[in-house]
């Protein structure tokens, strides 16, 4: 409750400093709140959760963003032979904008580290359209997906046949339990072509603490223009293990739009592969190849409140397994006071 | 079943189910009109849909913010700003196409 207090003082205290340039500019307070569970091997957990994010620009060139997560975790437990329960309160990332330019944003602070694109895209439970995030999701992470340091960001070009955005970090090694990350440089550049709607890019991490390792990683999204389908896949491969995944999902806009209820069911599947290269874990991945397959169906309801399901099959030298999860998040947007 | 084999024939499943739903798509789509009468997207906030774009805004948020999110259904004039500025460093929109957006959500 300690560390719920100070995050709550924290914000307040960069609501208060932030002074809107504009009407427009208000602070706000943005988020998602779940309720999820999830049933891997017959036994059944809870999981409710809320992630707040905060975004207060100070100035004209001057941004102050944070994320949370604050859950309660309700697991059986065979020794009580009932359900125990653990509490988790973590701030996710908290930084820095200084908008310098038309072209270069300078990041400083706790920041997703811009690996791949699904740690900074979809992590956020109001967006990510499964529960879990993929198997690779933090192979270049140590485990946190944040990173501790400086960053440099923007759209290098942007024409309206193309545009090239990039991001290059560097993060200092902390151990401190709100700020958790590991000593490591790296970057991404993505190339976007707005008639195809398609975006490909590639990383690159390189920890600079212990063994110095090397992480690859590239995405490709594909939204073919006018539809409400959309294609998403990552492959990453570390010193140790690589993997990928490819997820699609889709709505109709056959029958009444988006908006009609058959416009809110919204089929979604992903495939995803890891492969172990030698028996040195030095990553996050499963420790023996896995092969998974997760099938959803979510509902989008009106006012941005998202009914998730899915049936996953877990392929494993380990042992095959399902897991089923099913959840409701609301999507929450408002400002931090009344303006005129 | 080897589970090889198996996770192969889901994967085959999988995109079989995909590549239909995207056949019927764009079989029930009409082909899409000139960018300069392109209606707003359908997931676009009730008071974008309103305006008429006179830089392309509705066109640059349909490229970059469909890209990872469905946009809210309402977005308060007070917050426009910050959003923009928020999406700005995390979809790294140049300040143009930021500009351009602005003016499309609140106009």
């Amino acid at each position: 409750m300690a560390r719920l207090a100070k995050a709550a003082a924290l914000a307040l205290a960069v609501i208060s400093l932030a002074k809107p340039a504009h009407a427009q500019d208000t602070p706000l307070i943005s988020g998602g709140a779940g309720f999820f569970s999830n049933t891997p091997g017959g036994q059944t957990s809870y999981l409710p959760e809320i992630q707040p994010v905060l975004a207060a620009p100070i100035g004209k060139k001057f941004l102050i963003e944070s994320r949370a997560l604050l859950s309660e975790d309700f697991f059986p437990n065979p020794s009580v032979h009932g359900y125990d329960h653990a509490e988790f309160i973590a701030l996710q990332y908290l930084q820095l904008d200084y908008l310098a330019s038309r072209h270069l944003t300078v990041v400083a602070g706790s920041f997703l580290t811009p690996f791949n694109v699904f740690n900074e895209r979809l992590s956020q439970i109001w967006v990510n359209p499964f529960q879990d995030g993929p198997l690779i999701e933090s192979i270049a992470d140590f485990s946190s997906g944040t990173s501790l340091g400086a960053q440099l960001r923007g759209s290098a070009l942007s024409r309206r046949k193309y545009s090239l955005d990039y991001a290059a970090y560097f993060s200092a090694r902390s151990s401190n339990q709100q700020f958790n990350a590991g000593r490591a440089a790296g970057g991404r550049l993505s190339l976007y072509l707005p008639e195809k709607r398609l975006e490909v890019g590639a990383s690159y991490t390189r920890q600079l603490q212990g063994v110095h390792e090397n992480f690859y990683g590239a995405h490709a999204w594909w939204e073919p223009k006018d539809t409400a389908f959309r294609l998403r896949s990552e492959y990453a491969r570390g010193h140790h293990a690589q993997g990928y995944w490819v997820g699609v999902d889709y709505r109709s806009q056959a029958f009444g739009g988006l908006d009609s209820w058959v416009g809110r069911i919204e089929p979604i599947f992903r495939f995803q592969q890891t492969f172990r290269r030698d028996n040195a874990a030095s990553d996050t991945l499963p420790a023996t190849n896995t092969q998974r397959a997760d099938f959803g169906l979510n509902y989008n309801l009106p006012h941005n409140t998202r009914i998730l399901t899915s049936y996953s099959r877990v392929f494993s030298a380990a042992g095959n397994s399902n897991l089923w999860e099913t959840g409701i998040v609301y999507r929450f947007l408002f400002p931090t006071w009344k303006g005129k | 079943m080897k589970p090889n084999y198996l996770s192969g024939g889901v994967f085959l499943v999988g995109l079989l189910l995909v590549a239909t739903a995207a056949a019927m798509q764009a079989q029930a789509r009409p082909s899409p009109p000139a960018p300069s009468q392109t209606a707003p997207p359908p997931n676009t906030p009730a008071k974008a849909s309103a305006s008429h774009d006179a830089d392309n805004g509705d066109l640059i948020f349909a490229q970059n913010c469909s890209r990872c999110h469905r946009a809210p259904e309402s977005v308060s004039p007070r917050i426009a700003g910050t959003v923009l500025r928020h999406m700005r460093v995390r979809a790294q929109l140049s300040q143009t196409d930021a500009e351009a957006v602005l003016r499309f959500l609140n106009p």
